[in-house]
């Protein structure tokens, strides 16, 4: 499936850890829809961990020459711009690129040197953080290669409109809730993509793929993220309500972006549901896919090379009720247009005196 | 000649960095100086006598002075110099505050530069040649720009002492965002009714000419004798026919048009008068609505109208007015609070503006001063107000305070729970800035006699409880921190008012280039000095009141209006002006009749003159010169000098500062 169309757009890929493992199904379908779209993946060879929550809530020199060694075998590729699907390795690569550009002294021993005998040891003579980077690494630390996250990819490289012309099969009356997560949009500064407070992406490429999208309100909430291991109970509370707003909203399934918040929301489900039927409130069977998984099933791509099967809670029997309801409504309206004809040509066939059938009356229905 | 030289301490301003006496000293020695002391203040007036005895005394020829900046004292000197009978223009200044002792410590270099800097100013005053000022007519009128409450009440302070008035209005109607407004804070006095008698008196003063749907095309001339274009919009209605009957509102058939006096909250018709009193009350069509003009079709207003007023084929008129000083006074325009996402970004129908909620608030507004939910035009129980919406806010670029959102957001809490005595009242707010007389002890009002909740702290979101929550699943949630007890608040709320902050008015700095004023990166104009000038500008002649120098509210904005109405009856109470005698002359000998200068000067200041043989010389109009020298470094070959400031002065200048330059290397 791999040489469905080709363009020029072709980048480096950086999968990051959770997509060889619980998000597989992530790594996946981003792969298979890029290639549906003609994007090219080339993988960063040797890579290794981004840097992210592990190692820079110890040492952010340390974080910071994990997500430079990956720039680096990234540009081994020879392109400029390193494609990720999952935000947390977006934000630790983004973050390490900007405090090396921000700290552009190239040689940090120009600044050591710049004053021997100034007698503040805070001012002039700490290290600057690439000088750390560098010598963490043994070699200089690149400013070349940016990241990005695949959905930005997909909206800005490929378009919205190229998507839905692709579309094989529209999700028809498939009511998703977008979530984004916290750090897909933010902070503003650093990610410079899509509205931080009410960003769009997801919903126009859902909107794309034929799908109903609620207004979610919480599309930018914490799900508890990686909370689960140290306070359960955090994470128990922010999930459900995130569950409650897309129930309330009426959504029968919620796309995600990034691997943590699915597993919040899908393999710790059982976790979540305990906590709400324990506070007085209710369960919920809603299935929470990525987004790539529904991008792919709208391009027509084969389920198997979704991963839908990872998945703990089923899509299949959303996507059945969403036909099944889009299949009545049709037959609905059809009896609607039907039933409008019939009563125009009984207008037509009246002389035209007394109080006519108003029309206006039954469209309604309609 | 005989040269007098005086460096000042300016108490520890200059003596702690200069050593005042070694520059004395050393002045001693220059060419021509006769005499050089210091002094501890010589804008004092011990100073001043000691440097008019010694001119008296010494019969010196020119005195140079050695202290602050020429925009300080120059002025002061110059007189001094007049009144022991020397020429104001034998005077130099050299600038050893500003431009030395403030700037470095070094006491060696900073005595070096100030002893450099005097011996500029006395090889340039070697070269100076006594200039005298001519005078010219002034033009007694004023232009006003902005009909709000400031330039409403500087017309009326102008016209009141005798000053005809040109008042320019962009609206249909005089007013401003004050003739919107329900109340006003502290004292609920009833906005409109207090504004309205002077709206009525502008219309009928017989010395203000009123221009509405006008705005300034260009501003041409100099102070006491300017000349402004104004391009009058057509309202499609004769106004001098029309009665402002509105038999044509009646019957206009575009019903839909958002009605911009009550901020869109209510739907107005294609040809309107904005509010009952408006002035002047007449019918204007907005042809980007009107189906005459959009369709060609209608026409209905035409025959209704008993006066026979309407017009559709009325043009724009322009018109030109000569005044001999200008008064901005453009107001402010609201931040657009779209651009908030956590706010909804205009998503929530539910989430409304401080001064869409004035409209309502308004007995005269669209819904007869009942407060009702835009969504479903239910009363609402619960409001909130959330302050420092697009104020103080680095990351949508409006890192200011718009100064009178903490007293309106009061205003209107205090309101609410008025109009609506089983309601809440909830305010979130950063810091409360209640400065103003009165303005604190009205805020404790609102928090202890009408129990409105403030909660020190900002909104992270809003959203709505919906649509499957039950009977509350029309409320919004806010969101936000309470940052005194530090916990998380969330509160269901009917109705949430933003209070939007303050922005310049659109077009402003468009405007600011036409008048050749200054303005800052968010479009208020800048004051000539902060403290000092605040409703002069950098341009003569051209005055500021309102809130187009910065957001104010209603009182400010009347100070400082009836405190440039004051500045223009002090420039104009004067019968002729004085020019300034620094301007370009032109040496007919030299002149080529090339025309490089006519082309550059920005101020249309120089003009060709033709000779009996044919041949062009340039000649300079005095009155319109501004003395900026371009039309001086622009010819080519050096016809024009500018007085006070030519070739050779200047070079006396260079010269005696490189000889310095090579004195000090060489040794």
């Amino acid at each position: 499936m791999s040489d469905a169309t080709t363009t020029n757009l072709t980048l480096a890929y950086y999968p990051g850890c959770s997509q060889t493992g619980t998000a597989a199904e992530y790594d996946r379908s981003s792969r298979a829809c890029c290639a549906a779209l003609g994007v090219g993946l080339v993988d960063v060879p040797d890579w290794s961990c981004c840097g992210s929550t592990p190692a820079h809530t110890v040492d952010h020199h340390l974080a910071g020459a994990l997500a430079a060694r990956n720039l680096i075998q990234a540009e081994l590729t020879g392109h400029d711009r390193v494609a990720t699907p999952c935000p947390s390795c977006l934000a630790a690569l983004r973050t390490a690129s900007h405090h090396l550009a921000e700290d552009s002294h190239p040689n940090g021993a120009a600044q050591n040197n710049a004053s021997p005998g100034d007698a503040d040891p805070n001012s002039r003579t700490r290290p600057s953080f690439r000088s750390q980077v560098e010598r963490l690494l043994d070699r200089p630390a690149p400013l070349r290669s940016v990241a990005v996250s695949v959905l930005q990819v997909l909206v800005e490289d490929v378009g919205v409109e190229a998507i839905a012309a692709a579309v094989k099969h529209p999700l028809t009356g498939l009511r998703v809730a977008p979530y984004y997560g916290c750090i897909m949009n933010r902070p503003p500064g650093l990610m410079a993509f899509d509205d931080p407070e009410n960003p769009t992406a997801l919903d126009r490429v859902l909107t794309a793929c034929g799908a109903t999208v609620v207004d979610f309100p919480f599309k930018t909430e914490c799900c508890g993220a990686a909370f689960a291991m140290p306070r359960l109970d955090i994470m128990q509370r922010l999930s459900a309500r995130l569950l409650d707003m897309a129930a309330s909203c009426g959504a029968d399934a919620i796309a995600v972006a990034c691997p943590l918040c699915q597993m919040n929301l899908d393999l710790r489900r059982g976790q979540v549901n305990a906590f709400s039927l324990g506070q007085g409130g209710i369960g919920h069977a809603m299935p929470v896919p990525y987004f790539t998984q529904l991008l792919g099933l709208a391009l027509g791509l084969p389920e198997s090379g979704l991963g839908l099967d990872k998945l703990v809670l089923d899509l299949r029997p959303a996507l059945a009720a969403a036909a099944e309801r889009t299949a009545e409504a049709q037959k609905l309206s059809a009896q609607a247009a039907q039933a409008q004809k019939s009563a125009k040509a009984n207008g037509k066939n009246g002389t035209g005196h007394g109080p006519k059938p108003g029309c206006k009356e039954n469209t309604p229905c309609a | 000649m005989r040269i007098g030289v005086m460096v000042c301490h300016c108490g520890n301003n200059i003596a702690a960095t200069v050593d005042c006496e070694a520059v004395a000293a050393a002045a001693r020695e220059f060419p021509d100086v006769v005499f050089a002391t210091d002094h501890m203040y010589a804008c004092s007036d011990p100073g001043q006598g000691t440097i008019e005895k010694t001119i008296r005394e010494l019969k010196l020829d020119g005195v140079v002075v050695a202290s602050c900046s020429p925009r300080m004292h120059e002025v002061t000197f110059r007189r001094a110099v007049e009144r022991a009978g020397l020429n104001r223009y034998m005077f130099e200044m050299a600038n050893i505050r500003e431009h030395v002792a403030w700037i470095s410590l070094d006491r060696k270099r900073n005595t070096e530069k100030a002893i450099d800097l005097v011996r500029m100013a006395v090889e340039k005053l070697r070269y100076d040649r006594p200039l005298t000022a001519k005078s010219f007519e002034v033009q007694k009128r004023v232009l006003i720009i902005g009909a709000g409450v400031a330039g409403i009440q500087a017309a009326l302070d102008c016209a009141e002492g005798g000053l005809d008035v040109v008042l320019v209005e962009r609206k249909a109607s005089i007013g401003g965002v004050m003739s919107k407004l329900d109340k006003t804070f502290p004292t609920i006095d009833c906005s409109v009714c207090v504004l309205g008698p002077k709206m009525v008196d502008v219309g009928q003063h017989p010395r203000i000419t009123l221009h509405t749907l006008s705005e300034v095309e260009e501003l041409s001339g100099y102070v006491g004798n300017f000349e402004v274009t104004i391009r009058k919009k057509t309202p499609y209605v004769d106004w001098v026919k029309c009665t402002g009957c509105g038999a044509c509102l009646e019957k206009c058939p575009s019903r839909k048009v958002p009605d911009s006096h009550n901020e869109g909250i209510s739907t107005t018709t294609a040809i309107t008068i904005p509010f009952p009193q408006a002035i002047p009350k007449r019918a204007a069509i907005d042809p980007t609505v009107c189906l005459h003009f959009t369709k060609g079709t209608c026409g209905v207003c035409k025959k209704v109208c008993p006066a026979d007023a309407i017009d559709y084929d009325l043009k724009d008129e322009v018109v030109t007015e000569k005044v001999g000083a200008v008064i901005a006074a453009t107001g402010l325009d609201l931040f657009d609070h779209r651009k908030c996402g956590e706010y909804g970004g205009g998503r929530y129908p539910d989430v409304i503006t401080s001064l869409q909620y004035e409209r309502m608030l308004s007995a005269s507004g669209p819904t007869n001063g009942h407060i009702q939910r835009p969504s479903d035009g239910a009363e609402p129980k619960t409001v909130v107000f959330i302050s420092c919406v697009g104020s103080r806010d680095r990351s949508v670029d409006r890192p200011y305070c718009s100064n009178f959102c903490c007293m309106y957001t009061a205003k209107q809490a205090i309101l609410t729970r008025d109009h609506i005595p089983d309601s809440r009242a909830y305010v979130f707010y950063m810091d409360i800035r209640a400065t103003g007389k009165g303005y604190e002890e009205f805020v404790r009002r609102a928090q202890e006699e009408y129990e409105v909740q403030y909660i020190r702290g900002r909104v992270a979101q809003i959203y709505p409880l919906y649509p499957l929550a039950g009977p509350e699943g029309n409320q919004l949630v806010v969101r936000g921190a309470d940052t005194l007890l530090g916990v998380q608040v969330e509160i269901k709320a009917d109705l949430v008012v933003l209070a939007v902050g303050a922005e310049s008015a659109h077009g402003a700095p468009a405007l600011a280039e036409k008048l050749r004023i200054s303005y800052d990166a968010y479009g208020f104009f800048l004051e000539s000095h902060p403290k000092l000038r605040p409703v002069e500008t950098n341009t003569v002649g051209v005055f500021l009141a309102g809130a187009c120098q910065a957001p104010k509210d209603i009182p400010a904005s009347v100070a400082q209006a009836s405190a440039a109405a004051g500045k223009v009856l002090a420039l104009l109470s004067k019968d002729k002006l004085e020019s300034d005698p620094q301007i370009a002359q032109v040496q007919a000998m030299r002149c080529i009749g090339c025309g490089k200068c006519e082309r550059t000067c920005p101020f249309g200041a120089i003009r060709m003159r033709e000779l009996r043989d044919g041949a062009k010389r340039a000649e300079v109009v005095e009155t319109v010169c501004q003395g900026c020298g371009i039309c001086s470094v622009t010819c080519p070959v050096r016809a024009i000098q500018l007085a006070h400031f030519t070739d050779s002065q200047l070079l006396a200048e260079v010269n005696a500062l490189c000889r310095t330059w090579t004195e000090t290397t060489g040794s």
